[in-house]
């Protein structure tokens, strides 16, 4: 396999009265080992449930319809969808971890940062004596940068601040050295400052270990900041992917420019900021067109009657828009 | 009371907000959380004054305070000259019709068993006496301020979405025409796309209507847009102050210049330089003495952990905390 992971054609659904109702609509994905992956788009547009999906994690009554996620994992190919619950429990957090939004709310009131921390180890290594897992626990705190990690193993969630919690969070996931972590919104929730300091940490542990990271956000900057590629999704779709660099530089879809635009107008020169009209269409209130048709400045009839494909326009640059077509074959 | 002229339409004063800590069985006060620590600025008819700052750093208590939601521990706020520390109960609630606040969270501000006409009448029939027809004018003007029309009236707030909670709220709080209104992240709880077109609303109610504001943010891209001029708060206290423009372009409070360089830029070609403090913002029941960035700051000296700065002008209407600021 070339790749770690590969997503094809996953489609989520939920039911709405008698109703399937799809949230995530024909996604590709493919990541590459020893790569940070940018996820970016609005809520409800179906980031988050993508990494759900992965992790074998959709709450009822979300289920996925159809497609196929691969993984590489380190004893040979696996296809996450088939396998059993109890197979799954072996992949999550020994191969692949996540990391969530909210610090504050992930880890476990009435539990010690040790008992949390020597689970996930135990978990996945039954054998390991209790000296052995303390000494590994602590080689984490430390290099997620923890400044005293003897006495905050010994501590309770409340004790705690979000930005350390959220140093705990990151090395929870990383103790068993999985080959996938998924962090979704991981400083969301975080100021400013802290943020900083977190997208530092992630950006060093990437580069000592070859750990993949799919970094699941609304925030451009974050991604800007932390990823090498870059998915958009809008209404359960991809509808513009690149290389980052590229991403900002040959913008192409009509949504991107329009968030780039939104947010690099705050602090410009001009008084009235540029907003795209109208909102986010809801799950399975989607036109058979173009999803974005309704919003769009640049709307042709044609993007109303027939949904536009995701097509390459450059070398690793896809784009789900009929004016980048027509700029193709001009 | 004797009247005071001033060019100001709000100026707070040394303002204080403590909140005591209780514990055991006679809840017996055993230390206070310093919220807000001897907090003064001011704010010109028609001005934006934002406050930014990190969670905990006593924002939103000063704007709550400011309105005597919360009663402030010391200090003073007067308002078009009035102290509002000494107004009676039923004085401050007549001020209110001048005075109001729109709040973060527009899922929660907004009672879900009152229609939007109930949500936009009630503080007209709390603040005037108008009849059936003056309520229905004032109402239908102010909707078609925020760009709503009146068959949205009978709807409920389950039936919005976020960015129209929001506008509700807002048409909620302008709709007695006040001239101030304290803002307390009121975007921070909507998608970019959304909160682009809050913020423009706000502008333009803002123009159209010559209020004044105090603008609560964490965001400081949205902070510059919107605001005139601009109060750091760092741990309850006031860091810097000063033009908005001046400050983002040449901060000199040392906090300052870490907040603003921690703002993730939006160019990969140009991943910006952060300085990246250490550790955590102390814990406000036990502020640290001296100067309250010191635990956090590159160039603490010994002066630093003795004597808290005061805010001093460093250039004209620019005024920074810091003993390092020449």
């Amino acid at each position: 396999m070339d790749h770690l992971l590969e997503i094809r054609n996953l489609k989520i659904t939920t039911l709405r009265g008698k109703d399937k109702v799809y949230l995530l609509d024909s996604v590709d994905l493919s990541i590459r080992k020893k790569c940070s992956f940018g996820v970016v788009g609005e809520s409800g547009c179906g980031k988050s449930i993508t990494a759900s999906a992965i992790l074998g994690l959709l709450p009822y009554p979300l289920r996925v319809a159809e497609g196929s996620i691969r993984f590489d994992s380190r004893d040979g190919e696996k296809e996450l969808l088939k396998l059993s619950r109890k197979e799954m429990r072996q992949v999550r957090g020994e191969e692949i971890s996540m990391i969530f939004q909210e610090p504050m709310t992930s880890l476990d009131p009435i539990f010690t940062v040790e008992m949390q921390m020597f689970e996930a180890l135990s978990f996945h290594h039954p054998g390991m004596g209790k000296g052995e897992m303390r000494e590994i626990a602590l080689e984490m705190l430390h290099r997620v940068n923890i400044p005293r990690p003897e006495q905050t193993l010994a501590s309770y969630a409340h004790q705690l601040s979000g930005g350390q919690l959220q140093r705990i969070m990151i090395a929870i996931a990383l103790i068993n050295n999985p080959r996938l972590l998924l962090a979704d919104e991981p400083t969301t929730a975080l100021d400013v400052t802290i943020q900083a300091q977190i997208l530092h940490l992630m950006n060093d542990l990437k580069e000592q270990r070859d750990t993949s990271i799919i970094m699941i956000t609304h925030d451009l900057g974050v991604i800007a900041e932390t990823c090498e590629e870059v998915a958009v999704f809008y209404a359960g779709q991809i509808v513009e992917q690149a290389q980052v660099v590229e991403l900002f530089t040959h913008t192409a879809h009509p949504y991107t420019k329009g968030l780039l635009r939104a947010v690099t107008s705050l602090g410009g020169a001009q008084r009235k900021l540029y907003t795209i009209p109208g909102i986010v269409p809801p799950g399975g209130q989607w036109s058979r067109g173009c999803r974005f048709a309704e919003r769009c400045e640049q709307c042709m009839e044609k993007c109303r009657e027939e949904m536009p494909a995701l097509r390459e326009i450059a070398p690793g640059h896809f784009c789900r828009c009929f004016l980048q077509d027509r700029e193709v074959e001009a | 009371m004797t009247e005071r002229k001033s060019e100001f339409l709000l100026e707070v004063r040394k303002l204080q907000v403590y909140f005591p800590i209780r514990k055991g069985l006679m809840k017996r006060v055993v230390g206070h959380v310093h919220a807000v620590e001897d907090v003064s600025f001011s704010v010109r008819p028609r001005e934006v004054f934002a406050l930014v700052g990190e969670s905990g750093c006593g924002k939103s208590t000063t704007g709550s305070a400011v309105l005597r939601l919360i009663e402030p521990t010391g200090g003073q706020v007067f308002f078009r000259g009035d102290e509002l520390g000494r107004l009676s109960e039923e004085e401050m609630r007549l001020k209110r019709r001048d005075m109001q606040f729109i709040f973060q969270n527009p899922y929660a501000s907004l009672n879900p068993r009152m229609n939007v006409w109930k949500l936009l009448s009630e503080p007209l029939r709390i603040h005037f006496q108008l009849s059936p027809g003056e309520l229905r004018e004032r109402v239908g003007e102010m909707l078609r301020l925020i760009g709503m029309t009146e068959d949205q009236l009978e709807r409920y707030p389950h039936q919005f979405s976020g960015g129209q909670k929001q506008r509700i709220s807002i048409a909620r709080a302008l709709i007695t025409h006040p001239s101030f209104v304290v803002a307390d992240e009121p975007v921070s709880a909507l998608d970019v796309s959304i909160q682009a077109q809050i913020l423009n609303l706000m502008m333009e109610l803002q123009q159209e209507m010559e209020l004044s504001m105090v603008f609560i943010s964490h965001d400081l891209n949205v902070v510059r847009h919107i605001s005139g001029s601009v109060g750091v708060m760092y741990l309850g206290s006031l860091m810097e102050t000063g033009d908005t423009e001046e400050v983002y372009r040449h901060p000199v409070h040392p906090y300052t210049r870490a907040l603003l360089s921690a703002v993730p830029s939006h160019d990969p070609l140009h991943r910006s330089r952060h300085i990246v403090l250490e550790g955590d913002v102390p814990n406000p029941a036990d502020p640290p003495g001296g100067c309250p960035f010191h635990t956090r700051c590159s160039l603490c000296s010994g002066r630093c952990r003795e004597e808290r700065p005061e805010l001093r002008e460093i250039a004209p209407g620019h005024c920074a905390a810091c003993h390092h600021v020449e």
